[in-house]
Order: C-alpha cells, then sequence, then structure tokens
C-alpha cells in the first residue's frame, strides 16, 4: 500500500531529517575519499544528484512493471544494479559529447558512482516502502540533495581542519571520520520532526 | 516452466540495456574520422573517439608508455598545440607546474574528438616495431642473462644509451601481453641486432619470462628506440657508475666511443657488485682500458670474499666513487655524472657527485629502472 505521505514531505525529509549519509550511512566510500576539496565535492554531489533522480525513476518503471508482475521481486538486487550500471554509461558517453564542460565537472566521477549504495539504498527504500512515481522522484532528488549538502559541508570542515592542530595519530580518514560522528549527531537532532514511511 | 521466466527476465533486461548502450556508443561516440597533425609535418587521418595513444599506435607512431594506456604510470607525455580542454584530474598527478603551462598532456587521457595539433619529439618518427628472432641466450652471471635478439632484416637506427621496450606476451598465469623497457648493449653499428642484459628480480614478470620461459630461436616484438640517456657533447669528464645489469648502456656508450676514435675525452667507469659472482665482462673492460689511455675502468665488490684473491677495490660503490673524484680525478675540470642502476643507487650516488661539486642538472640517469 502506498503510504500517505505527501511528496514534498519525503522531500525535505529526504534532506534533513534522514539524509541518506548522516542517517543512512549509505554512499561512505566516496563520501570520504572525494571530499578533500570543494570543487571535486560540488561535482560529486551533483553527478549523485543527477543519477540518484535518473535511475530511481527507471527502476520504479521495472519494479512496477516488470519484477512485480512476474513475482521476481527477489531479483531486485541484481536488475537494480544492471539498470544503474547502464544508465551511467549512457549518460556518461552523452555528456562527454554534449557539453565537455559538464563532463569536466561531473562526468569523470560517473564510473565512480556506479557502485555506490546509496544509489542502490535509494532505489531498494523506494520498493520496501511502497512509494508511487511521484513520491520515488522526489525521495530520490531529495537524498541526492541530502547527500550533496553532506559532502559540501564536510568538505568545507576539511578545508578548516588542514590549519587545525590533529594529533598526528588521527591525521586523514581517522579525523575524517570523527568528523563525519558529530555532523551525524547534528543531523540526527531532525530526526522524527518528519516521517518517511 | 516458472522456472526459466526469471533467467529470461534477467536476460532480456541485459540485452535492452546493452542495446541502448550500443546504440548511444554508435551515434554518439562517433567522431567521424578526424586528423592527427604531428609536429607541423606529417598528418595522420584515424577514427575518432579512441585515445590519442592507442590511435598514434595504430598508425606506428609509439609514444612510450609503461602501463600501456591504462593512466598509472604517466610516461605518454606529449605537447598538444590546440585546444581539447583543461587538464583531467587523471593528468593532473604526473604534471609539474611548467608542463600544464605548456599543454603537456597524457597521450593515454586525451579522447580524439575533433581535428587535433600535437608535438612529439621528432626522434619516435624513428622508432619502429620489429619482430625479431632471439639469437642468443648467455648467461653472464649467476643472474643475468645476455639475451641477442636479431632483427631479421630489420635495422634499429639510435644513439648509445637508448632503451627498447621488450613484449612480453602472455604466458603462465599472466593472462595479458606486457611490455618492459630495457637500456641496449649493442652499439649503434650493429643495427641488425639488439643485445640486452636481464637481471632476474624475483616475482618480475619480465624478467621471470626471459629467464625460465624464453629460448633461442623465439619469436619477440621489440618496440623502439626510446630514451634520452646519451653521452653529452662536451670535454667534462665522464664520471659513469653502474651497478648490475646497469652494465647495459655503458657497455654500449663505451665501445661506440672506442669505434668512434672518442679518445680524448676522460671517461672514468665505475662498476659495483657485492661479490666476484656478480662481476662480468671483466677481461673485455680491463683490455679496453689499457688499449684506451684516458678510459679507467674501476671494478668495485662490497663483499668480497676474504680469501678469493680479489685485488681490485672493496667497499660501497659510493665510498669508492667519493675517494676517486677527492683523489685521482683533475680537480680542475668539470665532471658529469652518469647513472645507471637501482633507485637508491642513484639516490646515493647523486649524494656523493653533488657534494663533490657535480651539479645536479649534469647527472643523467633513466628514470624506468
Amino acid at each position: 500500500m502506498v503510504p500517505d505521505i505527501n511528496p514534498f514531505v519525503l522531500f525535505f525529509a529526504s534532506i534533513f531529517t534522514s539524509n541518506i549519509l548522516l542517517a543512512n550511512f549509505l554512499g561512505m566510500c566516496s563520501f570520504i575519499s572525494i571530499s578533500k576539496d570543494m570543487k571535486s565535492a560540488n561535482g560529486l554531489g551533483l553527478a549523485v544528484t543527477v543519477v540518484l533522480a535518473l535511475t530511481s525513476m527507471l527502476n520504479w518503471v521495472v519494479l512496477k512493471y516488470v519484477l512485480v508482475p512476474l513475482n521476481l521481486l527477489y531479483l531486485r538486487y541484481i536488475i537494480f544494479i544492471i539498470v544503474i550500471a547502464a544508465t551511467v554509461q549512457v549518460l556518461e558517453m552523452v555528456i562527454d559529447r554534449v557539453s565537455p564542460a559538464l563532463y569536466m565537472a561531473l562526468g569523470i566521477f560517473l564510473p565512480l558512482i556506479t557502485v555506490n549504495c546509496a544509489i542502490l539504498g535509494v532505489a531498494l527504500f523506494m520498493q520496501i516502502r511502497n512509494y508511487n512515481f511521484i513520491q520515488t522522484v522526489l525521495f530520490a532528488t531529495g537524498s541526492g540533495l541530502g547527500w550533496w549538502l553532506a559532502i559540501l559541508a564536510l568538505a568545507a570542515i576539511q578545508k578548516k581542519l588542514l590549519k587545525a592542530p590533529v594529533p598526528a595519530g588521527l591525521k586523514g580518514p581517522g579525523i575524517t571520520l570523527i568528523t563525519i560522528g558529530f555532523m551525524a549527531m547534528a543531523f540526527i537532532g531532525f530526526s522524527g520532526m518528519l516521517s518517511v514511511q | 516452466m516458472s522456472y526459466i521466466v526469471a533467467p529470461l527476465v534477467v536476460a532480456a533486461l541485459a540485452a535492452v540495456l546493452g542495446a541502448v548502450i550500443a546504440v548511444v556508443d554508435k551515434i554518439v561516440n562517433n567522431y567521424g574520422d578526424v586528423t592527427i597533425n604531428i609536429n607541423g609535418k606529417k598528418s595522420l587521418t584515424v577514427k575518432g573517439g579512441d585515445k590519442l595513444l592507442s590511435s598514434l599506435a595504430s598508425q606506428e607512431i609509439f609514444i612510450p608508455s609503461a602501463c600501456g594506456g591504462r593512466g598509472s604510470c604517466g610516461a605518454c607525455k606529449c605537447r598538444v598545440v590546440s585546444d581539447v580542454g583543461p587538464h583531467l584530474p587523471t593528468e593532473i598527478p604526473y604534471m609539474s607546474k611548467e608542463e600544464i603551462q605548456k599543454n603537456i598532456r597524457l597521450a593515454c587521457q586525451i579522447k580524439l574528438k575533433a581535428d587535433i595539433d600535437i608535438e612529439i619529439p621528432d626522434e619516435l618518427f624513428n622508432v619502429k616495431k620489429i619482430k625479431s628472432r632471439v639469437k642468443s641466450i648467455r648467461n653472464v652471471t649467476h643472474d643475468i642473462k645476455e639475451v641477442v635478439f636479431d632483427l631479421q632484416g630489420e635495422t634499429i637506427d639510435f644513439k648509445a644509451g637508448r632503451y627498447v621496450q621488450l613484449v612480453v606476451p602472455p604466458y603462465g598465469k599472466m593472462k595479458t601481453s606486457t611490455q618492459r623497457a630495457y637500456s641496449m648493449s649493442s652499439k649503434p653499428s650493429d643495427n641488425g641486432v639488439v643485445e640486452l642484459l636481464i637481471r632476474l628480480v624475483p616475482g618480475g614478470i619480465a624478467t621471470t619470462w626471459v629467464h625460465n620461459f624464453l629460448k633461442e630461436n623465439d619469436e619477440v616484438e621489440l618496440i623502439g628506440p626510446f630514451g634520452d640517456f646519451e653521452k653529452r657533447e662536451t670535454d667534462a669528464t665522464m664520471v659513469c657508475v653502474a651497478g648490475g645489469s646497469g652494465m647495459a648502456p655503458f657497455k654500449s656508450i663505451l665501445y661506440d666511443m672506442y669505434e668512434k676514435g672518442d679518445f680524448d675525452r676522460e671517461v672514468w667507469y665505475f662498476f659495483g657488485a657485492r661479490t666476484v659472482k656478480d662481476l662480468f665482462y671483466l677481461e673485455e673492460l680491463k683490455t679496453l682500458d689499457n688499449k684506451w689511455e684516458n678510459f679507467h675502468f674501476v671494478p668495485a665488490l662490497s663483499e668480497p670474499d676474504p680469501d678469493g684473491g680479489w685485488n681490485g677495490e672493496t667497499g660501497l660503490i659510493t665510498d669508492v666513487l667519493d675517494r676517486y673524484i677527492k683523489t685521482k680525478m683533475r680537480a680542475d675540470k668539470d665532471k658529469e655524472g652518469y647513472l645507471c642502476g637501482s633507485p637508491g643507487m642513484i639516490a646515493a650516488c647523486n649524494n656523493v657527485m653533488t657534494g663533490n661539486g657535480i651539479p645536479l642538472e649534469k647527472i643523467y640517469y633513466d628514470k624506468f629502472a
């Protein structure tokens, strides 16, 4: 049964109260490795948002018209991944052709996010929570924007950390993980204000 | 029959998506024919959409590349004159600030989308891919083999000190072909053969193949010549230091000088080894030393056998080098350093030489070792 939630509530909830990164901890690998400077973080955030919105729509269609009617729900992991990989491949070729500038900013990150678990996670949430099409689109776009917001925040904090006296043993991934922990605690303060399921 | 539905659905979906990718690739990735203009002298027409490095290789122009185009070695640098967009993040780690300003790019990362003007060293026109046959394999020490390749009628034009890439075919557990660079030890005048000195490196892909699989009469592909290691045309004293298979370029350079009658130049050649069994070409080089007044060959052992009857120099090659520069060489003469060996040896010799007043920019070595 489709849950009775206004799609716009879902949109804001996925950005702030149930941030895909800081509340669900999905998509951590590229979040940690690409958050060293603002420019790359921006490009990656944009790429994640675009791919999330696009693939969740396609996956919703596949789910509704192929997997559910044929009773093949147990294949969803494989099917979702195949759809995501193919979409990313096509998107990369098109962007490379149409806009070299956009390719520089976003295209080079596309192969990285084929295997980003946030993308698969959103597709699975959409199935588990029975969202309809509009809800899926807004939830996915919001999740992408939330991921973008989180990586921009982390990149900004990392820039400040460059000048901070970090103990030698905690330099690099150590202090990054601690930072992410604090960010997650701050975001958890919002939780419960809006419902997503 | 229901069990067949799942594989059919997966297959059908994959086929549809595959078809979409193929169609998009055909339409979007089709850049038509593009022209590569090289040094303003030569122009080639190739199919667009591929990488510059592979397109050039398909036209028999070989830019040196150690990784085969995966963007992990940074060797395939060339200057791009026309505009192909800013440097990619995959190129930047291999570039200095000056190189970025001059628009030096990695040929393996540039996708050909439009006509392009590039500049490469003229020498690269000279680079050939040669099908050779192994003429002889000889053990010169317990872990170094001297391998002579017959070029089967082809010739190779090079300056003494250059290297070739040896193409190692798939063997044993290795599923793909790889390439490794080796300095040529043969003289430029023997242009119908290539001689390489190959030391067995435990676990090394190419060296294991050469030592354990390669037989006489086998066919092997060589690509070359590459590099910029060579004798500089000055009258400074040449201080050459080598260890192990680092012998190769010096054998070529020294015999080339001797053959051309280049006797006035003062040349010192230090060869470092651990024990007597790591030394080779000893007699040949001593003979050269006797015939050629200004050439001095100094072999040195770091771990000589106490009762092995070794009456040459002993100690680390860097200590011997330091002592000779300070006591035996003319202080009033400029000196140039020529090195070939392990990165550790090169770094240590760099320190000794700069410590003795040889400027860093006059110390020459290949960086592929």
